[in-house]
């Protein structure tokens, strides 16, 4: 391959170096809402990652084919269940658990498919979130989510204890877990899982089947 | 003997087309499916560009049911643009100034390439129904000829849309090692119950057509072009879709402001439809008709690989690009993601795109933006990847 697409540290998201670090190079990725294969090309260029991508949006796609990246316009509501077992090493599901119908399903397709899957989603549980909701009383909106109620495709928020909770409902182990703040950087790692909850804008954690 | 197939030009270009010929002698000859060795044969076909000295920026494209070899240039029967010049030629997705671009017509095909009405010098009459049924793999095993020809190892990319698309995928499935990249576009893997029953109506049309005589109707001297045209207009039905037929024709009266009271062309629609089996049956050979649309019947993939489709590109080391189009009910997208399926369970290398169009099949042909940025995208990744500049 003489591919090389340049990845500039100083502007690659703080949260996609941080999931890059959790993956082994050399190993076969599925990006499951891939979006423009940033972060596929990152771990393409920096990691040697053999990877696939599925992004439900047109312009994302062709974003990711003209960095060739082999990606697929589907939904990951309708298409993980086409893909065999073990296929991949590492399933990513980067902020797209929130978007999806079932996603409880969803991650068990992602565990079923790949032999660990990482998963990253907006948190909550933020303080930012609960003083909103106490103070205003109104669904909160915030730079990480910025749509309102009624016109946003993330149908399924959750907490980091709720996400922790679905995780025993599905047989995951837990083997790496980090919290971010807005800036994307790791909230300090020695703290109880409630203080997460309330300091974590983001999470992204490394699961395996049990 | 009167010969009155096709008009002068067309008819030219069945034995000694306006393009380079290659020419296969009894030392070489097309082994096909059916079971015959077919020789001595010939292909015609057009190249643009420039083959480079490592000879690695070859792209083959592939062409539909009724295309031909002049896929940029100006038609030496219709005087129309190449068939697919907005897709190919300078600065286009396929650009002529980067790549050496081969389009060869297919075998059993009318524009100079072996075919049912081509000469059999055996005889000195035309092939006719003696010509053997043939197969998409057919078609590829004589393109690969072509390429061995030209001194080609190894093909850059194949490209081309439905038919076009079957022989890309083909190709894929049994020269692997010699397609780098593939794009084929609004295809399928294995032609529908639906598709076959289409084809069978076009082609039990010429059948009925007096004129037809059997499949003899170049040795007597007669043309089956009401049977050829009625096929045509059937079938370009279902190149369109009805969203775009009413959003074109609706239901406007042709020339007049109120029905005739008789089977005249009352509406525009039948008025397209009559014009288009007319202007078809002056470039197409209504035997070559037959065989073609039987090839694309015959084509099963998965049939060739223990009806795994997956297994017809284990080990691919090919890079895919699939794309299809909403409205096209004739090769659905359902049809292009059972490729899909196919290529990700063999884990090959492959990129997904539906197009939104209401223009149905035929928007492969046309200008759709949405289709020549993923083209472009997919071949110009491929062309890095491959040390093109």
């Amino acid at each position: 391959m003489t591919e090389m697409h340049a990845v500039d540290t100083a502007t690659a998201r703080l949260d996609f170096l941080l999931l890059a670090d959790m993956v082994a190079p050399g190993s076969k990725v599925l990006d499951i809402g891939c979006g423009d294969g940033t972060l596929l090309s990152l771990l393409r260029d920096r990691k040697g990652v053999d990877g696939r991508g599925i992004e439900i949006s047109r312009e994302g796609v062709n974003a990711c084919l003209a960095k060739g990246l082999p990606v697929i316009q589907g939904d990951a509501d309708t298409d993980l269940a086409d893909y065999p077992d073990d296929a991949f090493d590492y399933v990513i599901l980067s902020q797209t658990i929130q978007a999806t119908r079932q996603p409880k399903i969803v991650l068990e397709h992602l565990l079923r498919i790949g032999r660990r899957a990482i998963v990253s989603f907006p948190n909550f549980g933020h303080w930012r979130v609960r003083l909103d909701l106490l103070v205003n009383g109104r669904m909160p909106v915030t730079d990480n989510m910025p749509y309102s109620w009624h016109d946003t495709p993330n149908i399924h928020f959750c907490t980091i204890r709720d996400f922790l909770t679905l995780c025993t409902e599905v047989g995951a182990q837990m083997e790496r877990a980090a919290a971010l703040d807005a800036g994307g950087k790791p909230v300090r790692m020695m703290l109880p899982w409630w203080a997460w909850n309330m300091l974590g804008e983001q999470a992204v954690f490394l699961l395996k089947r049990r | 003997m009167s010969y009155s197939p096709l008009p002068l030009e067309p008819r030219n270009q069945i034995d000694a087309p306006s393009s380079p010929v290659a020419r296969f002698g009894p030392d070489a000859p097309l082994v096909m499916d059916a079971g015959i060795a077919l020789a001595p044969w010939q292909i015609a076909y057009q190249t643009y560009g420039t083959l480079n000295a490592d000879k690695s920026n070859a792209v083959l494209v592939c062409h539909a049911l009724t295309g031909d070899q002049h896929v940029a240039n100006v038609s030496p029967v219709t005087g129309k643009p190449g068939w697919w010049s907005t897709m190919v030629g300078p600065g286009r997705p396929v650009d002529t100034d980067r790549f050496f671009v081969i389009c060869s017509n297919v075998i059993g095909g009318c524009s100079g390439s072996t075919g049912p009405a081509s000469l059999d010098p055996a005889t000195g009459r035309p092939h006719n129904l003696n010509f053997p049924v043939l197969t998409i793999r057919d078609m590829v095993r004589a393109q690969a000829a072509l390429i061995d020809r030209l001194g080609i190892a190894s093909l850059f990319c194949v490209l081309g849309g439905s038919m076009g698309g079957m022989q890309v995928l083909q190709w894929a499935a049994t020269y692997p090692e010699r397609v780098f990249s593939a794009l084929p576009i609004a295809t399928a893997a294995r032609h529908s119950a639906q598709n076959i029953a289409f084809h069978e109506v076009g082609r039990q049309a010429i059948m009925a057509d007096p004129d037809w005589r059997g499949g003899r109707y170049l040795d007597e001297g007669t043309r089956p072009s009401k049977g050829l045209g009625v096929a045509r207009m059937g079938a370009h039905i279902t190149y369109l879709s009805e969203l775009a037929l009413h959003r074109k024709f609706g239901r406007n009266y042709q020339d007049r402001s109120a029905p005739t009271f008789s089977f005249d062309a009352d509406f525009q629609i039948e008025s397209y439809l009559r014009y288009q089996g007319l202007s078809f049956v002056e470039r197409f050979d209504a035997n070559s008709y037959l065989y073609v649309t039987r090839a694309m019947d015959y084509f099963d993939l998965a049939a060739d690989h223990g009806d795994h489709l997956a297994r017809a590109f284990k080990g691919s080391p090919t890079r895919f690009c699939v794309i299809s189009f909403t409205s096209d009910w004739l090769f659905p997208t359902s049809d292009s993601r059972a490729i899909v399926h196919a290529l990700n369970a063999a884990a090959a290398s492959v990129g997904f795109v539906e197009v939104e169009s209401d223009k149905g099949h035929d928007a492969f042909l046309l200008e759709e933006p949405e289709m020549f940025a993923a083209a472009r995208g997919f071949i110009d990744a491929a062309a890095r990847a491959r040390g093109l500049t």
